[in-house]
Formats: C-alpha cells, structure tokens, sequence
C-alpha cells in the first residue's frame, strides 16, 4: 500500500493531477453487501474530489425508495414484486447468509460497534459531499416507481446514454 | 507559516469511510493554509490519509502516533 501511494506521489509530483477526476458507479443490486460498499466508495470519491455519480438500476433502485413506502408500483405485477422484495434502504437484505433477515440484523449490529458508518448515513453523507444519486428512468417505470417514493435529495430520473456519457473519462463501477 | 491548529476533528474509534469523508466536510469550514489535526483509530487510515493528500492537494504535514491514536495534521491547500 505504502509503495503505491509513494508511486502516486511520484507521479504526481508536480501537481495534484491524478488521472481521474470522476467517479461513476453503477449500482445494479438491492443487496446490502453491495449498496453498502457502493456507498462507501461513492462516498470516499467525492471525499477525494471526484465528480461522483451513482447510478441506481434494476434492483439497485429499491434501496432508495423511502423507508415507509411500504408497497410501491401502478400494476398487480409491480406490487407483488415490491411485496417479495420490500423496497428501502433499512429493509435490503444480504446477497448471501439472509436468514431471512437474521443476518443483515447482524451485520448492522456488528457494523454499529466497529462504528462503521450505516448506509443511511452513508446516503446523507453522500449528498452532502454532492455525489449525484441517479435512478434509471426505465426502471422507475419498469418497477412502477414514481419520483415521490425516493427519498429526497435524488437528480433527476436518467437514461443509459447520461449513464454512458458520464462513464467516458471516468472509473467506472458495476457494483 | 504557524501551526496553529484551526480546528480539531476526533474520528477515534470510527472505521472507514468515516474518518476521510469527514475530514472532506471539515476541511470544506477552513481557508486555504488553516491546519486542521485528526484524531483517528483506524489502521487503515494511515494509507487513506496520504492518498487522500495525493488526490486533493491538502498538505498532510505531520503524522504522528501515540497508544493506538493517529495524529493527522492537515494543511488546507
């Protein structure tokens, strides 16, 4: 680790130039070993001055859906999804060892005496160093989300061509 | 220039990513050449803080450590 920073310094030497200056993440997943590192790193680029981005996509868009939004969608199909899957950030579950529900209960008991950061602080930490939270306009309409069951503080619904654009001179993320 | 320390941010006992995302917040209050000191417990922040130097341009001018506590001493660029 210690060599790599000490590159970077050489390389850097005469600037602060580094080559990227942007962050983009897609964030495909409603797992929460996923959206939480997604958060992590989201917030850690925009902590080191990169224009940050995240993408929310597919199952991605659930967790930033409001906590109290219980059943989301226009039509029987889209509901019954929200039903199996409930959407919001303090409902997401583990990718592996759910337990239904016994192990992400453990890891946020675990991550709250490492004091590790909650994805929920994570989300208004984000926002407040301007990562730009993005949710997929196909989605919200695959999913039937509309703009008023996100939390606020979201931009405005994009397309893959915005996501794409972004992604150019950018690190870029599929988490 | 002094060493005055112009504002001090206690992160001990607080994981990663917390203590370098909340310096980026403190670091936002100061002007350019303020030092700012961060207390930090996390081993993992003693690579974190001289790559998060590298990448802002915030001078991290001394590092120092004492029972378990990383001292950070931070430069406002």
């Amino acid at each position: 680790m210690a060599a790599t920073v000490e590159a970077v310094r050489e390389a850097t030497r005469d600037s602060v130039h580094v080559p990227h200056r942007k962050l983009v993440i897609m964030a495909w997943s409603g797992d929460l070993d996923r959206i939480w590192p997604t958060l992590i790193l989201g917030t850690t680029g925009a902590a080191m001055g990169m224009e940050t981005t995240v993408f929310f996509t597919f199952w991605g868009l659930f967790p930033l859906v409001k906590d109290d939004v219980r059943i989301t969608g226009d039509n029987w199909m889209q509901k019954l999804l929200s039903t199996m899957d409930r959407p919001g950030l303090e409902h997401v579950k583990l990718g592996k060892m759910n337990f239904a529900g016994a192990g992400p209960a453990m890891m946020r008991k675990l991550a709250r005496e490492h004091q590790v950061a909650s994805p929920k602080e994570l989300v208004e930490l984000a926002k407040d160093l301007g990562v730009k939270l993005v949710p997929c306009q196909m989605t919200m309409d695959l999913l039937g989300l509309h703009r008023d069951d996100l939390i606020d503080g979201v931009e405005e619904p994009a397309g893959a061509t915005t996501a794409l654009l972004e992604a150019q001179d950018a690190i870029t993320l599929f988490i | 220039m002094s060493t005055t320390i112009a504002r001090t941010l206690d992160m001990k006992g607080f994981a990663c990513p917390l203590p370098i995302a909340k310096t980026a917040q403190a670091i936002r209050e100061l002007v350019t050449g303020d030092v700012l000191e961060v207390l930090a417990t996390d081993p993992g922040s003693v690579p974190d803080f001289d790559a998060w130097s590298v990448s802002t341009g915030h001078q991290l001018v001394e590092r120092t450590e004492e029972d378990g506590v990383f001292r950070f001493l931070i430069r406002k660029g």
